[in-house]
Order: structure tokens, then sequence, then C-alpha cells
């Protein structure tokens, strides 16, 4: 029951807020700012009203959220992999972490954008450039944190794997990488916010095509519906990655929950 | 050897001679290990034969974690040798199971409770099928069926220990090697725990070499206890266990043989002379007298 | 050699190895020196910029649009954090407005509030302001969750009243947790300050000293020896504000090192 009423709560909330809103822009008087209904048809008839072949996507849509979408996916995969693979080297082995730590600290204070013109400069307009900088910017939480997982496995998990003659593979599989998991996980979870900042940030700067895109161009003629309906499009977009992320999480991590409450 | 009194019911005497013959399963020479100039152990020998049952006790800082460790090859000793089987130990030897105190930290909570005893199976067992019915046959013989599905953090600390011993038994080891394993649980789970290794050590005749720093442990479970002496531990006494088979928590520790081996116990760990001249100091076997002796002469 | 001193030489050795790498690889493999500089001489042009006035000017100017906008976030999101943080009712009931405004890139925003406020300026500072609000308002209202009950009965019992005891209790108790926050949020804020300069048109501060530093001459010494320095400038940033809230909150992390050592 308490769930019931805090569920029509939250779409109270939210309806309270959608129709305030449609009420406040309905007259049009401010030019920059366009009520719900004009937002959500627009997005509709220029993205979603495609063939169903096309997942109802518009080529609108495929040529520019696909493209999108997929940058942002790829950037995280790759600085992911790589992330989690020197992260749990220089975790593990001291010296390596000793030699690096500085280094990784550096890095990480380095604010994305500012390497975005770099990254343009070497790989010139469009998609490799792109990726580069959203794999730089999720590179470093990514780093950080499996850093931090992978040297904090319990030593009394560890030696009971050698105990039992569990080989270093094993051992890393079986006992590094699930114990370091959550702070991975977390770290994975920056790494998600940040992709999304820097491919935008990188279309803005050097993109030929993709969301960043579209509205980098649409300031230009004064396009509101684009700006807003890439706005909403965005934050959809963010919701939906955090969640799909949180399921991934919860399963992944259900004995974490269960174990530190008990402890 | 030995006339008791006379039996008491349900006791039946096992005969010295029980061990199997000669040939001892672990040997350990003038084993050193230091830290730095800082010296845990020192030049500690002892022999456990096959079957046997050795506890070992000794106050804190005797270094009896480092002997465990080096035993199993967790650790390098400084000098000396473990000798396993006539091999030498170098690094962790196949078949040496291992119980330590902390169940909590040794047991893994991402893993289901037959998870974590099949894990150590991998290596000897490809077939996935096979390693859990190991596992579980192992759980049935700790008393824990029905668990299986379940988390180690979902189980209480007596039960987290059982599924630790479980582990080292599906294992099949021909050494089981526990490090204070009760150490954290109630004095209830403790004595039903101490029995569950009895039972498992009659049933599989392993062998086990068990540290602990509970005196009345040592001497129930044990057929030989020895007595470690405080940092640098060295081996201070090793002191029989001459008391009849199968242990019971009631009436083992009963009869004033446990009394007295519990005393001479307790002197050696705190580093007493032995007692006055007059009462009897079993260091060996009671004497064969015929008869008890009442403790101080009296 | 104690541990730290170890550490300390080890990293300064794995710092000098990667500049040495990188200039021996980088002279020796006939790399276009145009475009993958030798670290010496991006050293020497950080060096360059560091002489030029207008670096120092870009870069005051960065640090105030980003003080700006930490200071009004925190201003806005510290207050209303603890209303939701004491009342999770209302925090429920606006979640899912927070979860949806929470991932929106600053940066998509520009053109919108460029187009309403007509003023760069103003609109950096509103654009740190959106991306800087949510960790501290999240931070803060989990701070107040782990505020010990006990400890708000117990003065509650004593007769003060629910804003004495937000005021003397639950602040006091989440402050760890909203410096947290607030440590976050200048680390954000400082990434979209850089960017919202990069990106935008009209701007002041280190981001738009960047492209002009870039545009016509295609030479990407200063843009890596930029990138050298805005990096250190967000280390000293959160140094010090990591050193300040060890110091201020000393018994917190003693409290948890303790609780943890249990």
């Amino acid at each position: 029951m308490k769930r019931l009423t805090g569920l029509a709560a939250r779409l109270v909330v939210l309806a309270a807020a959608i129709g305030g809103w449609q009420l406040a822009t309905r007259s049009g008087s401010n030019p920059y700012f366009l009520p719900p209904s004009t937002i959500l048809s627009f997005m509709y008839h220029q993205w979603f009203d495609g063939p169903a072949g096309h997942l109802w996507l518009t080529s609108d849509a495929t040529g520019n959220m696909l493209p999108s979408v997929g940058r942002m996916l790829a950037g995280l995969a790759i600085a992911s992999l790589i992330g989690i693979a020197l992260g749990v080297a220089i975790g593990r082995i001291r010296v390596l972490a000793d030699l690096a730590e500085p280094l990784i600290h550096f890095g990480r204070a380095v604010p994305p954008p500012v390497a975005v013109p770099f990254f343009l400069f070497v790989f010139r307009l469009g998609t490799p450039m792109e990726i580069a900088s959203i794999a730089f910017g999720v590179i470093w939480p990514v780093l950080v944190n499996t850093i931090d997982g992978a040297r904090h496995v319990h030593p009394g998990q560890l030696e009971t794997a050698r105990a039992f003659r569990l080989g270093p593979v094993q051992r890393l599989v079986r006992v590094i990488l699930p114990s370091a998991a959550p702070k991975i996980l977390a770290g994975l979870r920056l790494g998600l916010a940040v992709s999304l900042i820097m491919m935008i940030v990188a279309e803005f700067v050097g993109g030929t095509d993709g969301i960043g895109r579209e509205v980098a161009t649409a300031q230009t003629t004064l396009d509101m519906p684009t700006i807003w309906g890439a706005i909403v499009f965005l934050g959809l977009l963010g919701i939906a990655l955090n969640m799909i992320f949180a399921v991934v999480e919860r399963r992944a991590l259900a004995w974490q929950r269960g174990a530190a409450r008990t402890e | 050897m030995t006339s008791w009194p006379g039996p008491l019911p349900g006791i039946t005497r096992y005969p010295p001679s029980r061990h199997n013959s000669g040939a001892n399963l672990l040997e350990i020479n003038g084993l050193t290990r230091a830290y730095g100039s800082h010296k845990a152990i020192e030049n500690i020998s002892l022999s456990v034969a096959e079957g046997e049952l050795v506890t070992i006790v000794g106050p804190s800082g005797c270094g009896k974690s480092t002997l465990m460790r080096c035993t199993a090859g967790l650790l390098t000793p400084t000098t000396g040798t473990v000798v396993l089987n006539g091999t030498v130990v170098t690094s962790v030897p196949d078949r040496v199971g291992a119980v330590f105190q902390d169940y909590s930290r040794s047991l893994y909570p991402w893993l289901s409770v037959v998870d974590n005893v099949a894990l150590p199976l991998r290596r000897r067992e490809r077939r996935r099928a096979a390693r859990r019915k190991t596992a579980l046959a192992a759980l049935e013989s700790v008393g824990l069926v029905g668990f299986e599905g379940r988390y180690p953090w979902q189980l209480s600390g007596g039960m987290q220990q059982r599924v630790a011993i479980a582990r080292a038994l599906a294992y099949d080891p021909v050494l089981l090697l526990m490090d204070e394993p009760f150490g954290s649980v109630d004095a209830q789970t403790r004595e039903d725990l101490e029995d569950l290794v009895l039972r498992v050590r009659a049933e599989r005749n392993i062998t086990i070499l068990l540290v602990t720093h509970d005196i009345d442990e040592s001497v129930y479970t044990g057929d030989r206890v020895i007595v470690l002496s405080k940092g640098p531990g060295k081996v201070r006494a090793e002191v029989p266990v001459d008391l009849p088979a199968p242990r019971d928590q009631i009436a083992t520790k009963e009869l004033p043989e446990f009394a007295h081996l519990r005393a001479e116990v307790s002197r050696l760990v705190r580093g007493m002379r032995p007692p006055a001249a007059g009462s009897p100091p079993p260091r060996t076997a009671p004497a064969a007298s015929g008869g008890w002796e009442a403790p101080g002469g009296g | 050699m104690t541990a730290g001193v170890r550490r300390a030489c080890l990293g300064a050795v794995g710092i000098l190895l990667v500049f040495g790498a990188a200039q021996l690889a980088l002279w020796a493999g006939g790399v276009d020196q145009a475009v993958f500089p030798l670290p010496s001489t991006v050293l020497s042009g950080t060096v360059d910029v560091l002489r030029d006035g207008s670096f120092w000017t870009a870069t005051v100017q960065t640090l105030t649009s980003w003080a700006e906008g930490l200071g009004i976030s925190v201003g806005l999101g510290v207050p209303v954090g603890l209303v939701l943080g004491t009342l999770p009712w209302a925090e429920y009931a606006v979640r899912p407005l927070v979860e949806f405004l929470r991932p929106i890139p600053s940066v998509i925003l520009l053109p919108l509030v460029l187009l309403t406020v007509q003023d760069s300026s103003r609109t950096e500072v509103l654009l740190i302001v959106f991306a800087t609000l949510w960790p501290v308002l999240i931070n803060t209202i989990y701070g107040v969750g782990e505020v010990d009950p006990l400890a708000r009965q117990t003065l509650r019992s004593f007769g003060f009243g629910p804003v004495a005891v937000a005021w003397r209790v639950s602040l006091p108790s989440a402050a760890p947790f909203i410096a947290t926050g607030v440590r976050i949020a200048a680390s954000v804020g400082f990434v979209v300050a850089v960017a919202v300069e990069l990106v935008g048109s009209g701007m002041n501060g280190i981001g738009s000293y960047l492209v002009q530093v870039e545009g016509g001459t295609a030479d990407v010494v200063p843009q890596l020896a930029l990138a050298l320095l805005a990096g250190l400038l967000g280390l000293l940033i959160n140094a010090v504000l990591a050193g300040a809230e060890g110091r201020a909150f000393r018994w917190h992390h003693m409290q948890t090192a303790a609780a943890d050592s249990v």
C-alpha cells in the first residue's frame, strides 16, 4: 500500500511538473521555451515516425542518434577494457602501483574536454576523434576505481586460494575480480556519466554527425525544437542507461549487499 | 599398560597402538621462521604419524600460526624443513587441506555454499556435476544438508565454519591443518565442531594438525598435545593423551585423567614449574600402580 | 628507506620513465613532431604559456565562474537536500525528476541557455550550477540519512524543535558527507567550466584560451601545454579541498576508521 502511495506521489509530481511547464509555455511569449506537447510531437515526427523495420526510427534518427550512442558505447567499452586490465595489474603489483600512481592521479585531474582539440588535431574530424575523446574521459574513473578494488582484496581470501593450490589465473578470475567487482562497477558507473558528456563535447567540437552536431547546427539556425528534442532525448537516454546499469549491477553484486548487511 | 578403576559405561578403551604403523606422514625438522631479526618460531621439530590428531597449543605470540603456514607451504622457512610423505615442502603441497579461524575471510561471499566447497576441486575434476556431487557429500558429512544454495553470510558462524571444514574435506586431503578453527564461535558450537572433527578423523583416517589456544580443546581432541613456548616459539613439551575413545564432551571431561592432563598442559603453557612432589605429574601414561593416586598426594 | 619515501621515489621514477620513454621514442621514431611533439618541447611550451598574461587572466576567469557556480549550488543544494533528507516521502516523490535531469550533460543545454540569457559568463555560471547541483544535493540527502536517529531523538526529547534539531544535529552529522559532495561537485564543475568555454562562442576562460591558441597556427604544443596546466590546476583544487575536508572532519574519519576496524 505504501508503495502505491509512493508511486502515486511520484506520478503526481511528474504530472505537476510537466503540466506546469505546459501551462507556462503555451502562450508562446518566450520563443526559447517550448511546451512539452510541441517538443514531444517534434521528437516523434523527427525521430520516431519511421518504418517498423527500423524500430520506428527515421533516417534522421538512424543517421544521428545511432552513431552517437554507438560511439559512446565504443568509447566506453574500449576504455573499460583497458582500464580494468591495467587497473588489476596496477592494483596487485605494488611496484607498478608506486611507479604509475602519480601519473594516474595527474591524468585523472586533467579535465577531459581539454584533450579534445588535441584529438581533433591527431585524428581530424569524425568518429575516431570522438571515440578517442570519450575513451580518454572514461578511462580515468575506471582505472582508479579498479586499482582500489583490486588492491583491497582480503588477504585471507587470497591465502585460502593459495592454500588450495589455485593457480594465478584462477586466483584472478575467481577471487580478485569478484572481490573487486563492487569498486569496478562503481568506476564504470562514473565512466558511463563521463561518456555521455564527452560524446556531446566531442561532437560539438569535431563531429560530422550525431546529436551534438545537430544541436550545434540548430543553435545557429535557432531551431528550438531540435534543441529541446535533443535535451529531452539525452535525459531519457541517461535514465535508460542508468536503469540498465543498475539492473546489471544488482544482479552481479547481489551477494555483496547481503554480505555487507550481515557483517 | 594402564589399568583403570573400571571402564565407565559407554566408553571403550582404545589401545595406544591405534596409530598406523611407523611411517610418519609429516616431519618438521629444526623449523625456524624469522621476520627480519625477529624470530617467530625457532628450531621446531615434531613428527606426526598417519592418522594422528596432534594439537598444538601455546600462549599468544608463540608463533602457532606461523608454524601452520610454514607447514602448509604458504610461508618458506628461514631454516629447517617440512617433510610431507617424504617430500620436502617448498610450496603448497597437494592434498593438504586448510581451515583457518576467520571463516568470513576464507569463504567467498559471492559464491553459494556448494560452490565454495567445490571451488578447490576445479583442478582435479573438470566435470561440474562430479564436483557438485563431491561437495554435497562433504556438506552432508559435516551435517549441513539443505544449505547448498545459501550464501555463507546467510549462515551462522558455526555453520560457516562447517562449510570451511567441508571444503577442506571435499578436497580429500591426507593432512588437514586447522589454525584455531573454533576461535570465533560460541562454546556450544565449539563443542559440536570438536566432535565433528573427531568423527571425521575416525571415518576417514585423515591426519590432523590442530592449533588452538583452548587447552581443554587440545586435550579433548588430541592424541598428542604439543606445547609451544612463548615467542620465539619452541617446542616446550609433548604430552601424549591417553584418553579413551570415542571421546565424549561430558564423560571424557569428567575423567580424572582429563583433569590431570589439562592441568599439566596448563602449567606447561604458562611456563610454570611442575607440581610439587607427591602429586603425580603424568608426563607419560599414568603409573602402572593399579589405581589412582589422588592429586596432591592426599 | 621507509615505505613512504620509497613510494615517493618510485613515483618520481615513474614520471621520469614515461617522460624519458616518450622523449626517446618520439625523437628516434621519426614521428611527425608537429603532431606528437617531444615532451621537452611541450615543457618549454608550458613555460611560454605561463609567461602569457592572457593565460592568467583566463585562469582567473575560469576559477571565478567555477567558484560562483559552486557557491550557488551549495547555497541551493544543501538546504534543499536537508529538507528532502528529513522528509523521505518528499525525496521519494521528487526522485524521478532528479534522475531525469541529472544525466543531462550541461553542454547540451548551452545553446538554450545562451539564447535565453544572452550573456556568456552568466551562461557559464548557470551551466556550472546545473552540473554541480546534483552531487551536492544527493550527497546531502544521503548524509542526512546517515544521521543517527538516536542523536536526533535525544535532542527532541530535550524539547528542541525540528528546525533546531536540523541545525544542531542533522547538519553537523551530515557535514562530512556534504563535504564529499562538494568535493565531487568541485571537480565536476571544473570540467564543465572548461567544456562550456571550449564549446561555446564568446566565452572567457581556459577553454576559450585553448581555442584561441589553437586556431590558425595549427600548433599542437600549446594545446598539450594547456592540458598539462589544466591537470595541475585540477590537482591543486582537489588537493586543497581534500586537505580542508580531512582536517575539518578528522572526527568523522577517525570514527569511520574505528568502526571499520571493529
